[in-house]
C-alpha cells in the first residue's frame, strides 16, 4: 500500500516511459520526414525509407547491444532504451512505408520484391553491424580500462 | 508542407511510438514462446491502415495533409523496421533459425499483403 502504484505496474503502463517514447518518436519521426523530404524518391523507388530503415536498424543494434553489456534494463539503461530505441529508432524507422511501397511496386515485378527483400536483407546485415560494432566498442574500452589499472601503479611509483 | 503540418505529424509519430510500446507491452505479456508476436501485429496492422489511408488519398476523400499526418506520421511511429530487425537477429544469434526467417519473411509478406489490400479497398471508396 505505501509503495507507488507506478512502481508495481508493468513498464508499459508506466506513463512516464510512455512520455519518454513519446519524446523519442517525435523526434525520430520529425527526422525521418526530414530525409525523405532533402531526397526525394527517384525513379519510384523510395531509397530515403530505405536508407532511414537501414540506419535505424543499425542504430538500434549499437544501443539494445551497448545497453545489454552495461548492465540491466533499469534505471537509465531502461531510459535510454525507450526514449532512443522504443522512441527514436522506432520513430524513425516504419514498416507501414516499407509494406505499402512493396505492395505498389509489385505491380512493376521485380523492382517491388527487390525493394521488400532487399531493405530486410540490408537492414538485417546492419543490425547485426551494430551489435557487432558495440561488441568492437565494448572491447576498445575494456582494454583502455585493464591498460589503465595496469598502468596505475607505475605512474604511482614516479610520483 | 506548413511547419504546422510537420509538427503535427512528428508529434502523432510520438504518439504512435508511445501506441507501440502500450500495445507490444499488452501482447508480449499474454503471449509465450520465442515469435515476437506483439511487432508483428503492430507492422501488420499498421500497413493496413497506411494501405487504407493511401487507397483513400488516391480517391481523394482525404486531404493530402491528413495523409502526412496520420499516415507519415502516427502509422509511421507506430510502426517500426528496427526493432523487427533486432528481433529477427536475435532470433539468428539463439540459433533459431527457422524462426527467424519466418519472423523476418512472414512479416514481409503478410505486411506487404494487408497493405495491397488497404490499397484495393481504400481505391474502391
Amino acid at each position: 500500500m505505501s509503495k507507488a502504484p507506478s512502481g508495481d505496474s508493468p513498464v508499459h503502463l508506466r506513463l512516464p516511459y510512455l512520455g519518454l517514447a513519446l519524446i523519442g518518436g517525435t523526434l525520430g519521426t520529425a527526422a525521418r520526414e526530414a530525409i525523405t523530404l532533402a531526397f526525394p524518391s527517384t525513379s519510384g523507388i523510395p531509397w530515403a525509407i530505405f536508407a532511414v530503415n537501414v540506419l535505424g536498424a543499425f542504430l538500434l543494434g549499437v544501443l539494445l547491444d551497448a545497453l545489454a553489456r552495461m548492465g540491466p534494463d533499469e534505471g537509465r539503461r531502461r531510459r535510454l532504451r525507450i526514449l532512443i530505441g522504443t522512441g527514436f529508432t522506432g520513430g524513425f524507422t516504419t514498416y507501414s512505408a516499407l509494406a505499402t511501397d512493396t505492395a505498389s511496386l509489385l505491380g512493376e515485378g521485380r523492382v517491388g520484391i527487390g525493394y521488400g527483400l532487399g531493405t530486410v536483407l540490408v537492414g538485417g546485415i546492419a543490425t547485426w553491424a551494430g551489435i557487432a560494432a558495440a561488441i568492437a566498442l565494448h572491447g576498445m574500452h575494456h582494454a583502455t580500462v585493464t591498460r589503465r589499472t595496469v598502468d596505475a601503479p607505475q605512474s604511482g611509483d614516479s610520483l | 508542407m506548413t511547419a504546422l503540418v510537420f509538427i503535427a505529424l512528428a508529434l502523432a509519430g510520438g504518439l504512435g511510438a508511445s501506441a507501440r510500446m502500450l500495445l507490444d507491452g499488452f501482447i508480449t505479456s499474454r503471449m509465450s514462446g520465442v515469435m515476437p508476436w506483439g511487432t508483428i501485429a503492430i507492422n501488420v496492422s499498421g500497413s493496413l491502415g497506411l494501405g487504407l489511408l493511401t487507397g483513400l488519398v488516391g480517391s481523394q476523400i482525404l486531404s493530402e495533409a491528413w495523409q502526412l499526418i496520420i499516415g507519415t506520421g502516427f502509422l509511421g511511429g507506430y510502426t517500426t523496421f528496427s526493432t523487427a530487425s533486432f528481433e529477427t537477429i536475435r532470433l539468428v544469434q539463439e540459433r533459431k533459425w527457422a524462426t527467424s526467417l519466418v519472423n523476418a519473411l512472414g512479416t514481409l509478406v503478410t505486411a506487404t499483403a494487408a497493405a495491397g489490400l488497404g490499397l484495393r479497398i481504400g481505391g474502391l471508396a
